[in-house]
Order: structure tokens, then C-alpha cells, then sequence
């Protein structure tokens, strides 16, 4: 049977070892020191990868990234909740007199599966396609199977640049399948032979075919001289000039060292800041 | 119904009834297995001491285990409290009667409450209203809530246990009420208490939907209690969505497996241990 | 000493009030978030519109609750002949060799986590769903299934222990009449602990309905309205799951208005489970 002192010992015991846990990990003050970036999904991993680059060479900062969005990441950029807000489509009207800048370009390109006999399609058949329009393969000139949609899901940034540089005023279709992330998509699409989707041209990979867009393929070359037309801007939006850390980090992102990582991993770099 | 009939029935059930048991039993092990067979090979050492490279491709998961223990216990240090507290009150200071009916059914009540409308309040009302961000904090406030039904059903089911001749001798003995409940009930209760906040652990581990609309996603180590991270379970989540290396997603599933394994074998056992000490 | 000895009692009767209060916090937040959009669209138009298209303003989550309710009722398809086959197994007819080895197995399904059992479903059963019997495989039914397995031990358990209270009268009652195991099973003993079942289904039910990362990973979230169970479909859960991060103003509006639903629902079952297991207790 327990005594008293044994009772005693046991809750000191779990209480320190609780307080050993968190002084491990942090002192107590109530102001995260580093700086948080935070919005689109499609933007984070790149952000992510240049956060740990910038933190490579200073050691002393932390940098926080976070998805939630292009639009909660421009909310959190007005509002401070964020220092730093990343969006991958362009601002909209009221959200115009926030400070934002182009720190790459990415191209969102059409993908199906690698068996797909497709190689190639017209804007206009793209936007048939999905708004519902046309639902089997065989009005495309493949087998009679029926076309499985896969979207990104509402309030994605890249779904709005999709929306806005491919559907115009026409709908996705509701019967599309949707997905929350780029990398999601590209799965569903790698593993069924009917399915056609659209993601970053930087997340494609061997498990799945990029289309053609009226004859032009989606690379580097074509989205420099703009003749693939379906490029976004990805976008480092800040609540008035930067400064401190934060101004810090975005000089790091637009330095060549910084674009060049970009480059490798499928984005196509900004020559030079640009304001809008 | 004729002789025969009714043991072919019999005869039929009995087929039936261990195809269910066994397919209950494949099932698992099938899980296990593919979990385990794919993720196995790329746990060493280094996998959980190192943190995340390249986006996830490379690296470890170090700071998601932290992200994991800090989120448990935060979980725990608020809602042990107020489990014990609520199961010495239901057990100790109340009879059957409205109070105590009230109080069970907001318990009840609690439990039923779906993870995701968990995330929505954790969401609006630390993250936004008491303007904690996406913190340690507020996602471990949130998971206290979601464990503290576990705690007091557990609690009390200990505290239930122990037999009236205790306190009996305590109060011979002179002690207040609170003495005796400190001194001769709380202290023999412990094992099953304790076993509760395992099973609890076990819980907040697995959960993810909370988790990430409070404690954010962000994969740096934390710095304070304010700080933003990623559990292994959202990690897990988020690798095998992105599809960025399938290979750390599997890592990652099988340290979580392994790690909610672990976690019920030592609950169990030591429920068995209980169970058999009390009768 | 007196005075102190009621200080205790107070602060521990408020430590006890806690859960009523985290609920009522829980509920207070999430319709004050989302009540004023369920007015501002009318009630009706918010239950019964077939369409859920943000960016339009259509919030109309007709085709969620719609998905929710066949989810849940294919999962119950598998999971309660499953869950009281393997409950019967369990008290009535173990060799204990088995027993020893079933039981931690569905102790292990109980702790595996949502996305986990998700993660496997997309690999393994959605592929399967999708080559032999058609459609985009991310479907009803991949999702009920993973789901029916995910309550099973929830059934199992609670099920159990109702069988296991039973009095051995009724069992040895019955046998003594001449019955075969099989027939005092099934007509004696299951309508005896027939409530327990009941409350054991309510229950898996009502986890059912709230499983969100799961169903994410399988059901394909479509937003249309199913009309086969090889459909891809959206639920509650997963409509607010998916958008959550995405979404402002009004749209996060709509997403809590669909957590108010939900929350209603699951009230309801929970309560109902409520008052059938304290019947059973009198």
C-alpha cells in the first residue's frame, strides 16, 4: 500500500519530468521569436526548402512555414498574424494595396496518365473536358472510358489560376473528383489511366504525362517567352515594406543562389523583383 | 424445427461467425504488414534523431516527435487535473441523483464530439480568440478537451475500485475528508488513473484533424510553447498526400505504429495487472 | 478545518463542471461562427441546396448529408454483422487460443490511426475497387469499408459486455430446454442484450459520421450528389476538412454552418445512445 511520501514522490516526480520536457525545448516567453510564413499550399515546400537554406547560413533565425492557403496566407499578411503571406495567384482588388512580391513563376500544367494516347490538347478542349462537357475519352480520340476529373479544392490557389487562365466563366464540373493537395492530384492521376488533373508544372514527375497545350509543351523556354500561357506568379506578400528578418529573407529568396535552387526544383526564377 | 435443420443452422453460424473473426484478424494483420513491411527498413537511428531535408525527401523526423511529445504533454498536464478532480467529485461527493447525472451526460456528451468539430473550436477559439496562434499550446488545450472524457471515465472506474474499508480506517483514524482522498484513495487508485492517461496518450498521438487547425504544420524544431509544429501523424498525412518520398512516408506510418503499439501493450498490461491485483 | 474541507468541495464540484463547460464553450463558438451564414441563406436553402460552390456563394450541403448517411450506412452493412459475430466469438464461443489472439487484434484495430487505416485504403482498396469493379475506385463503398473496419472494435466492445452481463440463466435456461448453442445465441441471448447492441451501433454510428482524415484520403470528394456506391462522394466531415484551410469569410462561415449540422447530428445520436444505455442500467 502506498504511503503519504510515497504519494508525494511520485507526483514531483511526473511534475518535473514534465517541466524538464518543456525547458528542454524552449524558455518561457510569450513572443515567438523568428519570423512565420505563411498562405499557399503550393508555394510552401519551396518556401519550406529556401527557409532551411536561409537558416543554413543564419543560424540564429528560425523562419516558421505554414500552409493554410493563398487567401489565409494574404489574410495573415494583413492582419500580422503572419510576417510574411504566400500566395500563388494574383492579388485580387481589395487586397491591392498590400505589398507584394514575385519570387518565382510557376506553370500549371495539364497531367494524365503515362498510357494515356494523349498527347496534346486545345485550350478550349481542355476547358470542355472540365467543365463536364465532354465526359468519355472517345470524343478525344482514345478508348471509349469515361474521363475521371481531378481538381484541387475551393480556395486553392492554384485551382483559382486554373479557374481564371483555363475555365474563363464556365464551371468545373461538380462531378470532378477533388483532392487537397498538388502531390494528391498527381497520384490520383499516376494510378488511373482515365483520370486527367491539373498541378505545378514543378511537382511533375516520370508517374504522370504532361499535356500539351496547343501544340506548346510546358518547359522553361516556353513559359520565358510565354508561349505556355498557363503561368502564375508565386508571391511573398507583406503588410507594408519588409524589414528586419523578414526583408532578410526575401533578399535571400531573390538572390541568384536562392532562384537557382528554384530552378532546379521546377519553377522558373524572376529575373528581376517586380512590383505590383 | 427438425433435428437436423437446427444444426445445420448451427453448423452454417458457426462457419460464418469464425470467417468474421478471422477476416477481423487479416485485416490487422494485413495493415500491419504493409505499414510495417515497407516502413521498417527506414527506421535507424538517424531517421529519428535528424531533422527534415530537401522538403521531407531526406532527413529524419526529429522535430515531429518532439511536436508529438510537447502536444501530449500540454494534453495531459491540463486534463489529468481535471479528469481526477471530476472523477473524486462524481465518486466521493455526490450521489446518484441530478448533479451527478448532469455531469455524465456533459462527459458523455464530450466523448461523441467528432475530432474535426474539435479542430473548428481549438481553431476560433485559441487560435483566433485568445490570440494563441498556431501553437503547442492551443493544440494541446484542444487535445485535453478531446482526452479529458478517457481520463474521468477511467478515473472514477479506479477511484470505484477501491473499497470503502480504506477510507474507512482513514477516517477512524481522524482524517478530513480530503486527507482520506488524498492519503488512503487517490495514492492506490494511481495505477488505474495512470493507465487511463496512457490510453489517452495512445489517442492524442493518432490524431490529426485537430491537430493541424491548431498546432499548425511548420517543420522547424519549436522554440517556446507559442511556437507552431508538426505532429508524426500530420507529418505521416502530409508525406503521403504530397507524395514527396513515399519512402519517409512509410517511416514515418511505422514509427507511428510502432509507437501506438508500444503505447496500448504497456496500457493493456498493466490494466491486466490491475484487474488481477483488485479481484 | 471545516471551512477548508468545503473550499475543496466547491473547487472540485467546478473542476467537475468542466466538461459541461468545454461543451458548452464547443457549442457556444461554433454556432456563433456559424449560425448567421444558416441565416443569411435560410435554413432551407442551406440543408436542402443540392450545389456547393464557394466561389459562387452556393452553399447548399444537400449531397454531404446525403454522402454522410450512405457512408454510415455501409459501414454499419459491414460492421455490425462483423462486430456481433466477432462479440458472439468472443463470449460464446472462443477457444481461448484464439481468443488471446483476436482480442489484442481488435484492441490494436481500436489504436491504429485514422490515417493510417486511410493511408491503406488508398493503396490497397481503392486500386482494387477501381480495376474489378470500375469507377475512380476513390468511392462509397472503398470508404465504408474502411470505415466499417474502424468501428468494428467500438461494436465489438461495447456489444461484449452486454452479452458477458447477461445472467447465465438465460443461457442455461435455455440450453436446458434443449436448445442448440446456435439457437440460444441468436434468439435468447442477442434480444436480451439487445439494448447494449443497440447502443453499441449508435455509438460506432456516431463515429462514424465524425471520421474526417480517413474518408479525406478515400472518398474522392466530389461534390456532387452519389448515385451509386461507386461514386466519389463528400461527407460533413470531409467537406469541412478539405476547405478549412482554404477558407474566409463567408465560405468559413458556411464550413462552421456545416460543423453546426454535424454537431447537431452527432448530439442527437449521442444523447439517444445516452438514454438507451441508462435504461439498460435500471
Amino acid at each position: 500500500m502506498f504511503v503519504k511520501a510515497d504519494f508525494m514522490k511520485i507526483y514531483l516526480f511526473w511534475f518535473f519530468s514534465i517541466l524538464l520536457i518543456f525547458s528542454q525545448i524552449m524558455g518561457c516567453q510569450k513572443s515567438r521569436s523568428g519570423i512565420t510564413v505563411a498562405g499557399s499550399t503550393s508555394v510552401e515546400p519551396f518556401a519550406e526548402l529556401l527557409a532551411e537554406e536561409y537558416m543554413r547560413r543564419h543560424p540564429q533565425s528560425h523562419i516558421y512555414v505554414q500552409g493554410g492557403g493563398s487567401t489565409a496566407g494574404i489574410e495573415a499578411a494583413k492582419t500580422r498574424a503572419a510576417n510574411i503571406g504566400m500566395s500563388s495567384r494574383p492579388l485580387l482588388h481589395d487586397e491591392k494595396n498590400l505589398y507584394a512580391v514575385t519570387i518565382a513563376k510557376d506553370a500549371i500544367a495539364i497531367i494524365v496518365h503515362p498510357e494515356n494516347p494523349l498527347s496534346d490538347l486545345s485550350l478550349s478542349q481542355i476547358k470542355q473536358v472540365f467543365s463536364g462537357e465532354i465526359k468519355s475519352w472517345k470524343d478525344l480520340g482514345g478508348p471509349t472510358q469515361p474521363i475521371i476529373l481531378v481538381s484541387r479544392e475551393e480556395g486553392s490557389g492554384t485551382r483559382e489560376s486554373f479557374q481564371k487562365f483555363v475555365m474563363g466563366k464556365e464551371e468545373i464540373s461538380l462531378e470532378s473528383l477533388v483532392q487537397d493537395s498538388n502531390g494528391a492530384i498527381r497520384q490520383v492521376v499516376s494510378n488511373d489511366p482515365n483520370a486527367i488533373g491539373y498541378i505545378s508544372l514543378g511537382l511533375v514527375n516520370k508517374k504522370v504525362k504532361p499535356l500539351k497545350v496547343s501544340g506548346v509543351e510546358p518547359n522553361m523556354t516556353a513559359i520565358e517567352n510565354r508561349t505556355y500561357t498557363l503561368v502564375r506568379p508565386f508571391l511573398f506578400v507583406f503588410n507594408g515594406e519588409p524589414a528586419g528578418e523578414a526583408k532578410s529573407f526575401l533578399e535571400f529568396v531573390l538572390s541568384p543562389t536562392a532562384q537557382n535552387l528554384l530552378l532546379k526544383e521546377g519553377l522558373a526564377t524572376v529575373l528581376q523583383p517586380s512590383r505590383r | 424445427m427438425p433435428f437436423r435443420t437446427r444444426y445445420l443452422t448451427q453448423g452454417i453460424a458457426k462457419v460464418l461467425i469464425w470467417i468474421a473473426a478471422l477476416s477481423t484478424i487479416a485485416v490487422m494483420i494485413l495493415i500491419l504488414f504493409q505499414i510495417l513491411g515497407q516502413g521498417l527498413p527506414v527506421l535507424h537511428l538517424r531517421f529519428f534523431l535528424d531533422s527534415p531535408k530537401e522538403m521531407g525527401r531526406e532527413g529524419g523526423i526529429f522535430p515531429t516527435i518532439i511536436g508529438t511529445l510537447a502536444l501530449t504533454a500540454v494534453a495531459i498536464f491540463f486534463a489529468t487535473p481535471l479528469g481526477v478532480g471530476t472523477a473524486l467529485f462524481l465518486r466521493e461527493y455526490t450521489k446518484e441523483g441530478q448533479t451527478r447525472s448532469i455531469i455524465r451526460f456533459g462527459t458523455d456528451c464530450l466523448a461523441g464530439v467528432p475530432s474535426i468539430i474539435f479542430g473548428l473550436f481549438g481553431f476560433v477559439f485559441f487560435v483566433i480568440y485568445l490570440n494563441m496562434g498556431w501553437s503547442i499550446l492551443s493544440g494541446g488545450l484542444t487535445l485535453a478537451a478531446m482526452i479529458l472524457p478517457t481520463i474521468i471515465s477511467t478515473a472514477e472506474e479506479a477511484i470505484k475500485a477501491i473499497p470503502y474499508s480504506y477510507r474507512e480506517v482513514s477516517y477512524s483514524l481522524g482524517g478530513t475528508k480530503w486527507q482520506t482522498l488524498t492519503h488512503a484513495v487517490l495514492p492506490n487508485a494511481l495505477p488505474g488513473i495512470f493507465t487511463g492517461i496512457i490510453l489517452s496518450v495512445g489517442r492524442s498521438i493518432g490524431e490529426t484533424a485537430a491537430v493541424i487547425l491548431t498546432a499548425g504544420s511548420s517543420l522547424v524544431m519549436p522554440t517556446s510553447l507559442f511556437s507552431p509544429i508538426r505532429t508524426m501523424s500530420v507529418h505521416f498525412y502530409i508525406l503521403a498526400r504530397e507524395g514527396i518520398s513515399m519512402e519517409m512516408a512509410y517511416g514515418t506510418g511505422a514509427a507511428l505504429i510502432l509507437l501506438v503499439l508500444l503505447i496500448n501493450t504497456v496500457a493493456n498490461g498493466l490494466l491486466n495487472r490491475y484487474i488481477r491485483r483488485r479481484t | 478545518m471545516e471551512i477548508r474541507e468545503k473550499i475543496i468541495e466547491k473547487t472540485l464540484l467546478l473542476v467537475a463542471l468542466s466538461s459541461i463547460m468545454i461543451l458548452g464553450l464547443i457549442t457556444f463558438f461554433i454556432f456563433k461562427e456559424g449560425l448567421p451564414l444558416i441565416w443569411k441563406i435560410g435554413p432551407g436553402a442551406f440543408i436542402l441546396g443540392a450545389r456547393w460552390v464557394p466561389s459562387q456563394g452556393s452553399f447548399g450541403i444537400l449531397p454531404m448529408i446525403f454522402s454522410s448517411f450512405w457512408v454510415t450506412v455501409g459501414s454499419l452493412i459491414l460492421g455490425i454483422p462483423l462486430g456481433l459475430a466477432c462479440a458472439i466469438f468472443l463470449c460464446e464461443w472462443t477457444p481461448p487460443s484464439v481468443g488471446m489472439v483476436l482480442r489484442p487484434a481488435i484492441q490494436l484495430l481500436a489504436a491504429i490511426p485514422s490515417v493510417i487505416y486511410g493511408f491503406w485504403g488508398l493503396i490497397v482498396l481503392v486500386p482494387l475497387v477501381r480495376n474489378y469493379l470500375g469507377g475512380p475506385g476513390l468511392s462509397i463503398l472503398s470508404g465504408s469499408t474502411i470505415l466499417g473496419f474502424m468501428i468494428l472494435p467500438t461494436i465489438i466492445s461495447i456489444s461484449e459486455d452486454s452479452l458477458n452481463a447477461l445472467p447465465p440463466s438465460y443461457k442455461q435456461g435455455a440450453l436446458a430446454l434443449g436448445a442448440t448453442y446456435w439457437q440460444t445465441i441468436w434468439r435468447v441471448l442477442i434480444p436480451a442484450a439487445r439494448s447494449g447492441i443497440v447502443t453499441s451501433i449508435i455509438l460506432g454510428m456516431g463515429r462514424a459520421i465524425g471520421e474526417t482524415m480517413a474518408m479525406i484520403m478515400i472518398l474522392g470528394n466530389a461534390v456532387k450528389m452519389p448515385t451509386s456506391f461507386l461514386d466519389s462522394a463528400r461527407t460533413l466531415t470531409t467537406n469541412i476538412g478539405i476547405e478549412m484551410g482554404y477558407a474566409s469569410g463567408d465560405h468559413r462561415q458556411a464550413l462552421f454552418a456545416t460543423g453546426v449540422v454535424l454537431f447537431l447530428i452527432i448530439m442527437f445520436l449521442n444523447s439517444l445512445a445516452i438514454f438507451l444505455s441508462r435504461r439498460r442500467a435500471r
